[in-house]
């Protein structure tokens, strides 16, 4: 049986007590920026890939995976206790959560959150052992105009389920790509973009980039307005649930992990689109719609389990194709690459330690939240406490650190402060912040499968549509493209998104 | 005030500007062929499309007829101070050390927020201080010395 053989190299893997010490080190710094409202898990994994850098590689992605996970689980708890969604999937969460803790049910809704959570993580990491191996054997076959239509797939993608102007996001992701042309020139070695300054050379840092527009312009759009948080310490009481409970929120789990494990492939916010889709349709499936809204169980289970489910199956497009769905797991492929390991459908034949290892540790760390969640509600509460006025400066602070610790380079630091300044006036008029990441990391990937296919085909450009696979991604994406812009589906877009605003 | 589409003409100008100054860099370097493409090829052609979408976005920007919602207030004290932290660090990590470099650019960050007294940023400065000390320099190793060659004697 191959699938025992990987799965008991994985468990070996990720079973090591270094490795499970930074499993366990990532889902606790994941809950605690999940808790913390004003930090995320992508700024957080920029500042900490430097600290990473002298890890053993699959330490440092069991980690850094572990971060991304533990930020969901964190997210939800603040979601339901203060109505403060730490982080952007659990915002539907709060609709109902909340309502349960004023209702004194904060206990069950918290049990809720996590076995939901755990049922779904477990599922979808099971989905993914399965997925994964067939997935990057098709992929070894892909030659360089199947990459590129699958980039292109991939960044078009992206825009479809994200929120706000197509056309802004479209020139969001040409100016990502635009900044990843920074440096080197990799067939004739000509410096690009560089103004002469050899700190240039090897293009902008990605982790400047992405401390820089995701925290601190984070910081300072939270400067505009300065509220003091009243955070109302309750003791939280009851972490289990009834029966009738449990009978209640089977079927909402079921159907959000389903949802969530589908959803979390797709390119752009899976999680964040997930967790809505799911509210919707436990809305319209209940016995009694009315009760959403006031405290329904379902209207906890059904997103929390499809925002967990999500972050899992979201990691099977970058460990078998190396492309990345979402800015998270940009900022993994940047890890990889910071380890000397090129992400793509190699990996799992080159690396399977590695592989099964990183797989393996999701369902430990998963495990590991609940024990860590549960108990430890009081100390998360607590945190709470820590006032923002304290908290950015330290962001501010590890961010430089970090990122001057990678190469000794103080254009890295210069360059936070540049794309903090450019990612807030942006994201203030209107842009998201997430295409420009994903077309930053997959410009120089989408310039190389480019030149190469167009050396293949001895200049003729319709080898994109000649070769099957190219041809049916790129449909696939002209198709996204299409159904994004048509206004039945703008309307319903904007409807589903609407709460997150 | 008549805020119409500011916000589209403002990011389409940004777009605009941007993709101006790629597209002339990118002019500059060999363009190759479409089978063997030169370095500036691609770019240029992205620049291009950046273009495009800004002119699109300010088109939009100026026949929209509804306001599409105020700007909203800009924390100019905020920018000044984290920007000024972090140019701070840049230029002084390498001369300074870890220690003065931080503690300055605590300083100065921990000043952007209005609800940071003197001595509440001073507190800021000094914690940030010792807990970059204990994390990179004794933690992880960190070979950025604590003084830098400017301060030692």
């Amino acid at each position: 049986m191959d699938l025992l053989a990987h799965l008991s190299l994985g468990f070996e893997t990720a079973l090591t007590p270094v490795n499970l010490l930074y499993c366990f080190v990532g889902v606790l710094l994941g809950t605690l920026v999940g808790v913390l409202p004003g930090i995320g898990p992508t700024a957080t994994i920029a500042m900490l890939l430097p600290i990473t850098f002298s890890f053993e590689p699959v330490t440092a992605l069991i980690m850094l995976a572990g971060i991304y996970y533990g930020a969901q689980y964190g997210g939800s708890t603040t979601a339901i206790l203060i109505n403060l969604p730490g982080e952007s999937s659990s915002a539907v969460t709060a609709i109902d959560g909340y309502q349960m803790a004023r209702k004194g049910q904060a206990g069950p809704a918290l049990a809720t959150a996590a076995l939901g959570s755990f049922f779904a993580g477990t599922v979808a990491t099971f989905i993914l052992v399965l997925a994964a191996p067939p997935l990057a054997r098709a992929a070894l076959s892909f030659g360089p105009p199947e990459y590129f239509s699958l980039i292109v797939l991939g960044l078009v993608a992206s825009i479809a389920l994200a929120h706000g102007s197509i056309l802004k996001a479209l020139a969001m992701i040409v100016l990502g790509l635009l900044l990843g042309m920074v440096g080197q020139d990799i067939y004739t070695g000509t410096p690009r973009f560089t103004f002469g300054f050899f700190e240039l050379y090897s293009g902008i840092n990605f982790v400047s980039v992405a401390v820089g527009i995701f925290g601190v312009a984070e910081i300072l759009r939270n400067l505009e307005t300065e509220t003091t948080r009243d955070v109302m310490v309750k003791r939280v009481s009851n972490l289990w649930l009834t029966g009738e409970q449990f009978r209640r929120i089977a079927a909402p789990v079921l159907r959000g992990t389903a949802l969530g494990s589908a959803l979390g492939v797709l390119p752009g916010g899976g999680h964040v689109l997930s967790s809505f889709a799911s509210y919707s349709i436990e809305k319209r499936v209940a016995k009694n719609p009315a009760e959403f809204g006031h405290g329904a169980i379902e209207g906890v289970a059904g997103p929390e389990s499809a925002n967990n489910a999500a972050a899992q199956t979201s990691f099977i497009p970058l460990l078998t194709l190396g492309i990345p769905a979402h800015p998270v797991m940009a900022l993994m492929i940047g890890a990889f690459i910071i380890q000397g390991i090129t992400p793509g459908p190699n990996v799992i034949n080159d690396q399977p330690a590695l592989f099964w290892g990183i797989i393996v540790s999701m369902w430990v760390g998963n495990l590991m939240l609940v024990l860590l969640n549960l108990p430890l509600i009081g100390l998360w509460v607590k945190l709470l406490t820590v006032p923002y006025r304290v908290l950015f400066p330290a962001i501010v602070i590890f961010a430089s650190v970090g990122c001057y610790a990678i190469a000794s380079n103080n254009f890295d630091v210069y360059g936070i402060a540049l794309f903090g300044i450019l990612g807030y006036v942006l994201v203030k008029l209107g842009c998201e912040p997430a295409p420009l990441l994903l077309g930053f990391v997959l410009g120089p990937l989408l310039e190389e499968h480019l030149r190469r296919a167009m050396i293949l085909s001895r200049g003729d450009p319709t080898i994109f549509v000649t070769r099957p696979i190219s041809a049916v991604l790129l449909a696939l994406s002209v198709a996204a493209l299409i159904v994004a812009v048509l206004p039945s589906v703008r309307r319903k877009r904007d409807e589903v998104f609407v709460e997150e605003d | 005030m008549q805020h119409a589409g500011l916000k589209d003409i403002l990011s389409g100008l940004i777009f605009l500007g941007i993709a101006a100054a790629f597209g002339y860099a990118a002019s500059g370097y060999p363009l190759g062929t479409a089978l063997r493409m030169g370095p500036g090829y691609f770019p240029l052609v992205l620049a291009g499309a950046l273009a495009v979408l800004g002119l699109a976005i300010m088109a939009k920007g100026i026949t929209a007829a509804a306001a599409e919602g105020e700007i909203g207030p800009v924390p100019w004290r905020g920018i000044a101070f984290i920007i000024g932290a972090l140019v701070f660090f840049g230029a002084t990590i390498k001369g300074i050390g870890l220690a003065p470099s931080v503690f300055g650019a605590g300083l100065l960050s921990a000043l952007a927020s209005r609800q940071n007294g003197p001595v509440a940023a001073l507190t800021v400065a000094v914690a940030l201080t010792v807990l970059c000390i204990l994390v990179f320099h004794y933690g992880l190793g960190l070979s950025v010395p604590v003084v830098g060659p400017w301060l030692r004697f």
